[in-house]
C-alpha cells in the first residue's frame, strides 16, 4: 500500500484543509489578534492597543448583562430541557409496560409522540421565531387571544415588550424547539439497555420512579452528558443569536434584557462599527463555551458503566 | 386518548405493599397502566403534544385567512381558502427567489461538503503520516468554537476575495463550517469498514484514488446519508452566516428572506402573505421529515450518540 501513498494523502487532503484554514482557522487566529487593536473594520489603519479593549469590556454594563443572560441559556435551558425530555423519553420507551407480554414498551401512542415531539426540530430557528414573535404580540397575539378567549382578558402581558418577560419568552421557544431532538436522542439510547435489567428490576417490584434513577439514567449518562453540552453550544451560539435577535426588536431586547454574547458581538461589529472590540467580546464568549464545556465534562464524569 | 387498555392477564408484583405508595389505589385505577401518576404522566405527554403541533397547525390555517380574521378571530376556520395569499407571497415578496437562491446554495454546499469531507475523513481514518492526527483534531476543534468570533474576520476575508455577498462565496463557507463534524462524524465510520476489500482491490492494480471512490464510497453510504440529513438541515436552516455574509436583496437565502419580510416597511401589512411564506418555507422541511422520518431521525441523532 506504500505506492504513491504521500502523493494520494496530499492530494485528498489539500482542498478540504484548504477551505478549512482559509475560512475558519485563519479568522479564528485573526479574531484574537484583532482584539488586541483598535481596528474599527471600516479602514484598513489600525494599531495595537494591548488590553484596553479587554479593560473596556470589565467596565461594560452591557457586557456583563449578555454574560449573564448567556449564562442563563447555557446552564438553566439545557437543565429544564434535557429534564423535560428525559422524562418523554423514559415515559414513551419504558413507561407502559405490563401489556402484550413483553417486559418493557412504551406508553400508548408512542409511535406518534416520537414522531410528533421531532417536528419543531426540523424547522429552521429564523421561522420558529417569527411564528412566535406572532403569538406573542400583545394586542393581537394568539397567545394573549386566548387568554382573552378562556376569560382572562385582565391578564395581558407584554410578553416580549416587558423587560421582565422578554427573556424567559426566548428562552421558552428555544425550549420548544429543542426537546423534541432530545426526546429521540434518549430514546436512542434507551433502546440500548438490556431489556433483562428492567425484566429484573420489575420482578423485584420496582416503581417507575425507581426504575428510572437506579437503571436507565444511570446507563444513559454518556448521553445525557455529551447533550448537555452539544445544548449548552447552541444556546451559548448560533440559535440564541437568532432568537433573540429576530423576536426582540431594538438593541436586544426592551433596556437590553434579552441581550446575548452572540448578539453583542454582531452589535458592535456590524451596527457600532466597532470590530475589535466586537472581536474582544467574542473571545469572552469563546473562553466561556471552553469553560462550559471543560466543566460539564468534569462534574459530570461518574465511572462508566459497561452492559 | 387516555389509558384505555385492558386489564393485563397476571402481573403478580404489581401490587406489593412497598410500591403501593407510589401508585395510586389499585382500586381506583381503571386500566393496567392506570392510576393517578399516569393519568398526569399522559396528561404531559398529550400537553406537549399539542403545543407542538398546535403552532404548526395554526401557521397553515393561518395562512389561508385575509388579513381582518387573521387579528380578530385567531382561532376560527378561515372563512375560504384564501390562495391569492400564497400566490402573492410566491411572486410579489420574493419568496420563489430566495428558494431559488436557498436551492443553490444548499445543493452545491452538500455535494461539496460531502465529497471534501468525506475525503479528508478517508486519508485520516485510514493511513497512517506524520500529523494526522494533528490535523484530526484541528478539523473536530472546529466544532465547539463559537462561529461568531469569526464572523467578524471572515467578513473582511470574504470581502478581500470579492466573495462578499455572493451566493459561490456563501457555499465555501457553508462548506468549510461543515466540515468539523462531517470528518469527525466519517473518521469514526471509515474506521469500521474492513479493509480487506480495499486492499485487495489495491493488490488488483486499483488506484488509492480509484479504490476509494469505486470501493470505499459505494461502502459508506449509509454513514453518507446520516451526515448529508444532518447538513442539509442544517444549511437549508442556517440564518446566523447568511445574515452576516449575504447581505444583497436578490441573493437572500429563505430564513433571512422571511425575516427581512417580517420588518421590512415595504411588506407592512400584509400579514396574511407573510404566513403564506412562513408556511411555504416550513412545509418542504416537514413533508420531508414525515416521509423520511427514520432516516432523519437516524442521521440527527448518530453524531450526538457517536
Amino acid at each position: 500500500m506504500q505506492h504513491g501513498k504521500y502523493r494520494f494523502i496530499v492530494g485528498f487532503l489539500v482542498a478540504p484543509l484548504a477551505l478549512y484554514a482559509i475560512f475558519v482557522i485563519w479568522p479564528f487566529v485573526q479574531a484574537i489578534y484583532y482584539s488586541f487593536t483598535d481596528w474599527t473594520g471600516l479602514s484598513p489603519d489600525f494599531k495595537m492597543v494591548g488590553f484596553a479593549n479587554y479593560t473596556r469590556m470589565l467596565h461594560d454594563d452591557i457586557f456583563w448583562k449578555s454574560l449573564q443572560h448567556s449564562l442563563l441559556f447555557a446552564l438553566l435551558l439545557p437543565l429544564v430541557t434535557l429534564g423535560l425530555a428525559l422524562f418523554f423519553a423514559f415515559m414513551l420507551n419504558v413507561g407502559g409496560r405490563r401489556r402484550k407480554g413483553a417486559a418493557i414498551t412504551g406508553v400508548r401512542g408512542s409511535g406518534f409522540y416520537k414522531i410528533a415531539y421531532f417536528f419543531p426540530q426540523v424547522l429552521s430557528i429564523a421561522i420558529v421565531s417569527l411564528l412566535f414573535q406572532f403569538a406573542y404580540n400583545p394586542n393581537d397575539g394568539v397567545i394573549n387571544g386566548t387568554l382573552k378567549a378562556i376569560g382572562l382578558g385582565s391578564v395581558q402581558p407584554d410578553w416580549l415588550g416587558d423587560p421582565n418577560l422578554a427573556l424567559w419568552c426566548v428562552m421558552a421557544v428555544l425550549l420548544w424547539s429543542t426537546v423534541g431532538f432530545f426526546v429521540v436522542l434518549f430514546s436512542a439510547g434507551m433502546a440500548s439497555i438490556p431489556k433483562d435489567f428492567y425484566e429484573a428490576a420489575l420482578l423485584d417490584g420496582a416503581s417507575r420512579a425507581t426504575t428510572f434513577f437506579k437503571i436507565t439514567l444511570p446507563l444513559l449518562w454518556d448521553t445525557v452528558q455529551s447533550g448537555w453540552v452539544y445544548m449548552g453550544i447552541l444556546a451559548l451560539g448560533a440559535e440564541a443569536f437568532a432568537a433573540v435577535q429576530i423576536m426582540t426588536v431594538g438593541p436586544g431586547g426592551p433596556d437590553y434584557s434579552t441581550t446575548v454574547l452572540p448578539l453583542y458581538v454582531y452589535q458592535s461589529a456590524f451596527r457600532d462599527a466597532n470590530a475589535a472590540y466586537a472581536t474582544t467580546i467574542g473571545v469572552a464568549l469563546l473562553i466561556v463555551t471552553l469553560l462550559f464545556a471543560a466543566i460539564v465534562m468534569r462534574v459530570g464524569r461518574r465511572e462508566r458503566l459497561e452492559f | 386518548m387516555k389509558t384505555t387498555d385492558t386489564p393485563p392477564p397476571v402481573e403478580p408484583v404489581e401490587d406489593r405493599p412497598q410500591v403501593a405508595k407510589e401508585k395510586a389505589p389499585p382500586e381506583k385505577a381503571k386500566s393496567s397502566e392506570g392510576g393517578v401518576l399516569n393519568a398526569f404522566s399522559h396528561g404531559i405527554l398529550i400537553i406537549w403534544a399539542i403545543m407542538v403541533v398546535l403552532p404548526l397547525l395554526w401557521a397553515v390555517m393561518t395562512s389561508f385567512k385575509n388579513d381582518d380574521s387573521i387579528f380578530s378571530s385567531p382561532w376560527s376556520l378561515p372563512d375560504k381558502l384564501h390562495f391569492d395569499n400564497w400566490s402573492r407571497a410566491w411572486s410579489q415578496a420574493h419568496m420563489s427567489d430566495y428558494f431559488g437562491n436557498t436551492l443553490i446554495v444548499v445543493g452545491f454546499s452538500l455535494v461539496g461538503t460531502l465529497v471534501l469531507g468525506s475525503m479528508a475523513a478517508y486519508v485520516l481514518a485510514r493511513f497512517e503520516f506524520p500529523g494526522n492526527r494533528f490535523i484530526y483534531f484541528l478539523f473536530v476543534g472546529g466544532m465547539s468554537f463559537p462561529i461568531m468570533l469569526a464572523l467578524v474576520p471572515l467578513f473582511y476575508v470574504l470581502n478581500n476575495m470579492s466573495l462578499l455577498n455572493t451566493l459561490p462565496g456563501l457555499i465555501l463557507v457553508y462548506i468549510a463550517y461543515s466540515l468539523p463534524f462531517t470528518v469527525f462524524f466519517l473518521t469514526s465510520f471509515f474506521r469500521t469498514l474492513p479493509t480487506s476489500i480495499a486492499e485487495a482491490a489495491f493488490v488488483d492494480g486499483a488506484s488509492h484514488t480509484r479504490t476509494f471512490f469505486q470501493i470505499m464510497l459505494p461502502m459508506a453510504k449509509p454513514g453518507l446519508i446520516s451526515v448529508g440529513i444532518f447538513n442539509f438541515l442544517g444549511q437549508w436552516n442556517q440564518y446566523m452566516l447568511p445574515t452576516v455574509l449575504n447581505t444583497d436583496p436578490d441573493k437572500k437565502v429563505l430564513s433571512q428572506g422571511l425575516v427581512e419580510l417580517a420588518t421590512s416597511q415595504g411588506y407592512k401589512g400584509d400579514w396574511s402573505g407573510l404566513f403564506a411564506g412562513l408556511v411555504m418555507a416550513m412545509l418542504p422541511v416537514l413533508a420531508a421529515y414525515i416521509i423520511f422520518q427514520r432516516q432523519v431521525v437516524q442521521g440527527l441523532t448518530a453524531g450526538a450518540l457517536k
